[in-house]
């Protein structure tokens, strides 16, 4: 089987040059999922670059993103595969007196009558694909067997037609935001990747990439009140997707250099919580 | 390498890292495709294959650099030379007045010279220069000798007391304000001053790597490991919690209180049978030629139980009432109420501090330092306290309420005051008593918790999280 990746620096490398920044642990997973052929777990706080990673090695690769959104109630007729049963009940209907019922489950359990969702779509594709298992946490624990096979064999097996097998092997990357512990078997079919907040070189990259029009100056102030404002004690840290709105913000106000005021007056956009605000606003000494 | 590969994951499980045969086998084959010289790379290979549960990761990272901190580029030596050697070609450098690695020519420079260098780096965040420096720094200071039975800490005090990095700080801020000409405003003071910490921050930790390297290559790399062993986050005990694993604790509480509030809100929609599910009814319908067979069914949602926590805040079990009420607090969503009560020998309702603040620390610190819960000697006295409770907040006990009675029920020889418990039961819908104590210790000395279990509705050992945890969950 031929490689994506000649080496973790060249997967380092292709991401930032569709604007996402990966630290070693990042780059050298991806890495290893391909050489692997295995699933990638990857969990973190909110707002981490975590559903932007699948994205962004789409993005790198030119190859075909497959989503599937995860959420409570999730089943297999909307990840795997669904009888169209519109179809079938008309098929069932019509012939109710000519065919015998043999012929006509025959029938119905038929290609024709398949509706491929995500899952099936993925392995089934002609064309590369990345599929994004989002949020993967939201289902239910009886939920995730339905991704065991197709996570290990790379297969569907559906009992009506037989199993299909993958045409080739996508990378996979499924995400968490950790609200429930995930069972073992669906753990040990995956790397592990525990994306943290960025160090402040790092986000200071993220938020020159990310953001238009800022100076160097201001990427860089920004990446240190945020990382100051981590190490407090919150009901909720800053994220980096905040980190950027933030940035975002300072620049349309034309602002070059923060000082107390105008941090204390935009600091809603960093921190959600007005506990949280009022924490940060008197530790970084910017309080009225 | 396969051998030490082995060794590695066997130390991990000794940690308490469920690592299955699987993992095992995906490990071996994930070195195969990355280095070992590209350290970083190499380790978070590993942890991807071993550790699938981020609060594992300290522990892994413990062992992975007592197993692998004598391999890697920058310590100049390949992969299979074996620690004897290694120590051997350390003390020959030594002698012939030379650090090995990037230390190279420090020797001759004076306690002046090297701080001067190690200010630099530390203004420049220079990495590679602040661990030729690290080196240079346990050299000089730590005094370490082979076969010594000294513990690592013991020389990481002595080499810090030399460096004086408080000091070093304090310079660094100068620095900063001289670079600026003058002042610095009270934001870029902040941001200076956590910017220095940081780069100091980093040094230390070349320090202890360093020790920790050097007690490798002396002691080996199994009875390092072993020294080193620590419990899991959800395996620290309450009662016996170092500072820093108390920290760790409470860091480990916020993702745990989220799963749980989770799987509690997705416990209570599935409960009973609800109204007819009719897209999923069809669905079913299918195998059955079209006949409606297996009806399938919507949830409707349980009410929540009414919380009562009444809690012994006293000496060696503070730690875990305030840990317990942390959680119900996290949580509170999952009770229609929740009302907390502590005392030591008096008793007081510290409701309102949860009520006022967002925090919980707040309040929790408020529950420290402002609740009354002294009445003669600030010696629990059990049977004081439920009575004084029973008194004044018996009556608000009704059938929904579930009372969550916490503490060692070391009585220090009082009257139990049991009835009260009695009573509580009468009225409540239930009555658990949750105990940080071993079980082995119950009902010795002046421990009573069997009289009062007697009149509960179970007594539960909850000496580590993972035991709070489910019983919490069986609770909501
Ligand atoms: N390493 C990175 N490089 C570039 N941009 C990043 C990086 N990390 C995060 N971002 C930015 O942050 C935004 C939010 O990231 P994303 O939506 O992937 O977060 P998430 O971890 O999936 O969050 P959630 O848990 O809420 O789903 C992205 O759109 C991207 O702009
Ligand atoms: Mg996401």
């Amino acid at each position: 089987m031929t490689h994506r990746f000649d080496s973790v620096q060249i997967v380092r490398e292709g991401l930032k040059n569709v604007h996402y920044l990966a630290d070693d642990g990042i780059a050298g997973v991806v890495f290893l999922a391909d050489r692997l052929a295995k699933p990638v777990l990857v969990e973190g706080p909110a707002g981490t670059g975590k559903t932007q990673l699948a994205k962004s090695v789409a993005d790198f690769l030119g190859a075909r993103l497959i989503r599937l959104q995860c959420y409570e109630g999730l089943d297999e007729s909307k990840a795997l595969y669904e009888w169209n049963y519109k179809k079938q009940l008309l098929r069932i209907q019509a012939d109710r007196k000519s065919d015998s019922w043999e012929d006509v489950h025959d029938d119905i359990f038929g290609e024709d009558f398949l509706l491929t969702r995500p899952l099936l779509e993925a392995i089934t594709s002609e064309d590369p694909v990345v599929l994004l298992i989002d949020e993967v946490d939201r289902v239910e624990v009886e939920t995730e067997a339905l991704l065991l096979e197709i996570l290990s064999e790379y297969q569907v097996s559906i009992p009506e037609l037989g199993t299909i097998q993958a045409k080739q092997i996508p990378l996979v990357f499924l995400t968490s935001n950790n609200t429930r512990e995930l069972s073992e078997a669906l753990k040990r079919r995956c790397l592990f990747l525990h994306v943290d907040y960025p160090d402040m070189e790092r986000e200071k990259e993220i938020v020159l990439t990310r953001v238009e029009g800022i100076t160097e100056n201001l990427a860089d102030q920004i990446a240190r009140i945020v990382r100051s404002i981590r190490q407090l004690d919150l009901k909720k840290a800053p994220s980096v997707s905040e980190t950027i709105d933030w940035a975002r913000t300072l620049v349309l106000l034309g602002i070059e250099h923060i000082e107390a005021e105008q941090a204390k007056e935009t600091l809603h956009i960093l921190l959600k919580y007005q506990t949280d605000i009022a924490k940060a606003a008197k530790e970084l000494s910017i309080e009225k | 390498m396969l051998d030490l590969l082995s060794g590695f994951i066997t130390e991990l499980r000794n940690a308490g890292l469920p690592v299955s045969l699987t993992e095992n086998l995906d490990a071996m084959e994930a070195i195969k495709h990355i280095p070992m010289e590209d350290r970083d790379a190499f380790k978070y290979a590993l942890a991807a294959t071993l550790v699938k549960n981020n609060s594992h990761w300290r522990s892994f990272e413990t062992v992975f650099e007592v197993y692998f901190s004598l391999r890697g580029p920058e310590y100049a030596i390949d992969g299979d030379v074996d620690a004897d050697e290694f120590w051997r070609e350390m003390q020959e450098q030594q002698r012939q007045g030379e650090g090995n690695g990037g230390s190279g020519g420090m020797e001759g420079l004076s306690p002046e010279e090297l701080m001067k260098i190690l200010m630099k780096a530390l203004m420049a965040g220079d990495q590679a220069m602040m661990r030729a420096l690290a080196r240079q720094a346990v050299q000089r200071f730590a005094g370490m000798e082979p076969g010594r039975p000294v513990g690592g800490t013991y020389y990481l005090y002595r080499t810090l007391r030399n460096l004086d990095l408080e000091a070093m700080l304090e310079k660094l801020m100068e620095i900063s304000r001289q670079e600026v000409s003058g002042e610095l405003t009270a934001l870029e003071e902040r941001l200076e001053r956590d910017e220095h910490e940081d780069q100091i921050e980093k040094f230390k930790q070349e320090i202890e790597a360093e020790i920790r390297r050097r007690l490798v290559a002396d002691r080996g790399v199994e009875a390092m490991a072993k020294t080193l062993r620590k419990p899991l986050p959800e395996d620290v005990e309450f009662m016996h919690a170092s500072r820093d694993e108390m920290q760790s604790l409470k860091k480990a509480l916020q993702p745990l209180t989220r799963k749980l509030a989770a799987r509690l809100a997705r416990k209570r929609r599935h409960g009973r049978k609800g109204p007819l599910d009719f897209r999923s009814t069809v669905r079913h319908s299918l195998s059955y030629g079209g006949v409606p067979a297996d009806p399938q069914f919507k949830y409707p949602r349980p009410a929540k139980p009414e919380l009562m926590v009444v809690a012994d805040i006293s000496g060696s079990v503070a730690a875990f009432a305030r840990f317990t009420l942390m959680l119900v607090y996290a949580i509170q969503g999952q009770f229609s109420k929740v009302r907390s009560f502590v005392f030591i020998d008096g008793l007081d309702e510290v409701t309102e501090y949860f009520k006022n603040t967002e925090d919980i620390s707040v309040a929790i610190h408020r529950v420290n330092t402002e609740a009354d819960v002294i009445w003669v000697d600030g010696h629990s006295d059990y049977g004081h306290a439920f009575e004084v409770f029973w008194n004044k907040f018996g009556k608000e006990i009704g059938p929904k309420t579930t009372v969550l009675l916490l503490g060692d029920a070391r009585n220090n020889y009082h009257a139990s005051g049991s009835w009260v418990v009695k009573e509580m039961r009468q009225k409540a819908r239930h009555v658990y008593w949750l105990n940080p104590e071993p079980k082995s210790y119950w009902n010795t000395g002046d421990s009573i918790v069997g009289e009062y279990g007697t009149f509960t509705d179970g007594v539960y050992e909850c000496r580590n999280m993972r035991q709070l945890e489910a019983f919490v969950e069986k609770l909501a």
